[in-house]
């Protein structure tokens, strides 16, 4: 559904973006990751036809931006990062506005747009002008507004920045919706758990290179490279965490009351080998088990140094 | 009548009217726009109707003509006031509100966004212009001033207004910030208004010089008054008085009975 190849804007002397490749099939939620100023307000205004890439493709259903732009924003429902609203309208009319704006008739808007509101959960707002509303609704509004033409492709920049949890979880909601509705959906975000249960694949992305992009599991696969064991005993947790830093492929220790946590740079076997080891010593082992590394641990493990990236890109 | 209605308003001139409606600042400027106009013809009228000296005392049809040019002169300048204030921040004002993006990646195309705005700022300062025809009634009354010279008056405020709003608009879309392209109106109006009429006079007065020095025989119109032509103001008084033009681009002390090379009003309109 999205294309992209070589993609490089640069700003001056500044490269925003510096040849991204990018390949989203249809239905799929993708991710968009990375520290602020990375890049990903870039790449979605290029594929919201807002913005001429320096070089490079972009494509949106086969289109390209910079020809058919035309075509790309009848597929495309874009919400950006910072959004104002038109005060003096009422919820309904903002709804109407936008969809006559995409050539939607009267009669057809007066039926979907009581449907978009439930969808977003504004029906009891319908009258209520926009300047009322708060910060979570105006959002879901947004929301609403790049539904009203039945887009295909939805590039969702930061739509959950300043909400309260609630609000949040809201919005995740929504979008869980969506993604069943099965609209292509790019989603990016700095924060990144919220991402976490709803994306398929993740892009990261930072100072303009595309430093990763992959399923969220074959991510977390490559990158590790060390693991973290957390382990509980019995009793000598202090002379099994000095007995484990002389153990081969152990890197760091840590010993706190919640036991012994240990970062391990072997494979399966080392690490049934080291399991072995402690309890043929007679060791009282609980617990044994490697934590579960999440999002935001891919994300500092990824963006954590300069070589680093190098390296992963 | 609603597939009138489709074709006339697009949505972002429909969204522009109802916006605009909607606030009670619109209805503000039109009460103190004919106010001042209501005013400068009251005022006009006790001048000349306080009967001191020179005045006859009593309000006849030359009084009333001054009268006219008065509040047509005043409406012009008036006009040049407004419209850069109600162009200038249509497209940037857009964008300060961070809407434009939204809006630009809707079906419509850049040119029907822009050329609505200005409709839309347009028909709003012709509803200004329109709600002072009261006004203009007191000079009726009187007579002196034939209507089609009103309706003349009329048009040429429009064009103004449309050469001022194209301007607003103009860099309001090239300028970021609404501040810097209200500015930069208010600064191209300003060359319109006063320093055409400032060059005029001073090309004038060094042309007159020269003639004079030189003793030359009679001679045809000076190039100086294409200047003049160039000025709203010039212009205007150009449709009240036709000899005007003539009297523009002719040097003092001659006199010649053919007409100007060209109305006043007619040079701004082709410029």
């Amino acid at each position: 559904m999205i294309e992209i190849q070589n993609l490089t804007k640069t700003y001056g002397g500044f490269d925003a973006l510096k040849n991204v490749n990018l390949s989203i099939a249809k239905g799929t939620v993708f991710g968009f990751v990375g520290p602020n100023g990375a890049g990903k307000t870039t790449t979605m205004s290029i594929l919201a036809t807002l913005l001429a890439p320096t070089s490079g493709s972009a494509k949106v259903g086969g289109f390209e931006v910079t020809e058919q732009p035309h075509e790309v924003r009848k597929r495309i429902g874009y919400m950006p990062d910072f959004f104002g609203v038109y005060d003096q309208f009422k919820t309904t009319e903002y709804l109407h506005f936008y969809g006559a704006s995409y050539g939607i008739p009267r009669a057809e808007r007066d039926q979907l747009i009581p449907q978009l509101l439930e969808l977003v959960n504004l029906s009891d707002k319908k009258d209520a002008y926009v300047d009322s509303l708060s910060r979570g609704m105006k959002q879901r509004l947004c929301l609403a507004r790049c539904l009203v033409h039945d887009p295909d492709v939805l590039i969702l920049d930061e739509p959950a920045s300043g909400l309260d949890p609630r609000a949040r979880i809201e919005m995740r909601e929504i979008l869980k919706e969506l993604k069943l509705m099965g609209k292509t959906i790019i989603i990016s975000s700095h924060i990144l758990p919220e991402l976490a249960e709803m994306v398929d694949e993740i892009g990261v992305i930072e100072h303009g290179v595309m430093v990763a992009q992959g399923k969220v599991s074959e991510i977390q696969n490559r990158l590790r490279v060390k693991r973290v064991l957390h382990i509980r005993v019995l009793e000598r947790a202090e002379e099994l965490a000095e007995r484990l830093r002389d153990e081969a492929h152990v890197s760091q220790v840590l010993h706190d009351e919640t036991g012994v946590h240990v970062h391990f740079g072997g494979g399966d076997a080392e690490q049934s080998r080291l399991l072995g080891g402690m309890i043929s010593a007679g060791y009282q082992v609980v617990s044994f088990h490697e934590a579960q590394s999440n999002l935001e641990d891919v994300f500092l493990e990824i963006t954590k140094g300069g070589a680093d990236h190098e390296q992963m890109a | 009548m609603n597939k009138w209605r489709k074709v006339l308003i697009n949505p972002v001139l429909g969204k522009e009217i109802t916006l605009r409606m909607r606030t009670p600042k619109s209805a503000f400027s039109i009460f103190a726009y004919v106010l001042v106009m209501g005013l400068l013809a009251m005022g006009i009228i006790y001048v000349m109707t306080s009967g001191s000296g020179m005045q006859s005392g009593r309000v006849d049809s030359g009084v009333s003509r001054m009268m006219f040019y008065a509040l047509s002169i005043a409406q012009l300048v008036l006009i040049a006031f407004m419209t850069p204030a109600l162009t200038a921040g249509v497209i940037s004002g857009e964008r300060e509100k961070q809407t434009l993006n939204m809006l630009l990646t809707t079906q419509q195309s850049s040119a029907t966004i822009v050329l609505s705005k200005l409709v839309s700022s347009l028909s709003f300062m012709t509803l200004i212009i329109l709600s002072t025809l009261p006004v203009y009634s007191i000079v009726f009354l009187y007579g002196g001033v034939s209507p089609s010279q009103l309706v003349s008056v009329f048009l040429f405020y429009l064009f103004v207004m449309l050469l001022l709003g194209s301007i607003g608009v103009f860099f309001s879309t090239l300028l970021k910030r609404t501040i810097l392209s209200v500015i930069m109106t208010y600064g191209v109006g300003l060359v319109i208004f006063l320093v055409t009429g400032l060059a005029y006079l001073f090309a004038m007065s060094i042309d007159r010089v020269s003639y004079y020095n030189s003793g030359a025989p009679v001679r045809a119109y000076s190039w100086v008054g294409y200047l003049l032509g160039l000025n709203p103001a010039g212009a205007l008084i150009s449709i009240f008085e036709p000899s005007f033009s003539k009297s523009a681009f002719l040097v003092q002390g001659s006199n010649l009975q053919s007409s100007a090379p060209i109305e006043l009003w007619q040079e701004f309109i082709i410029v």
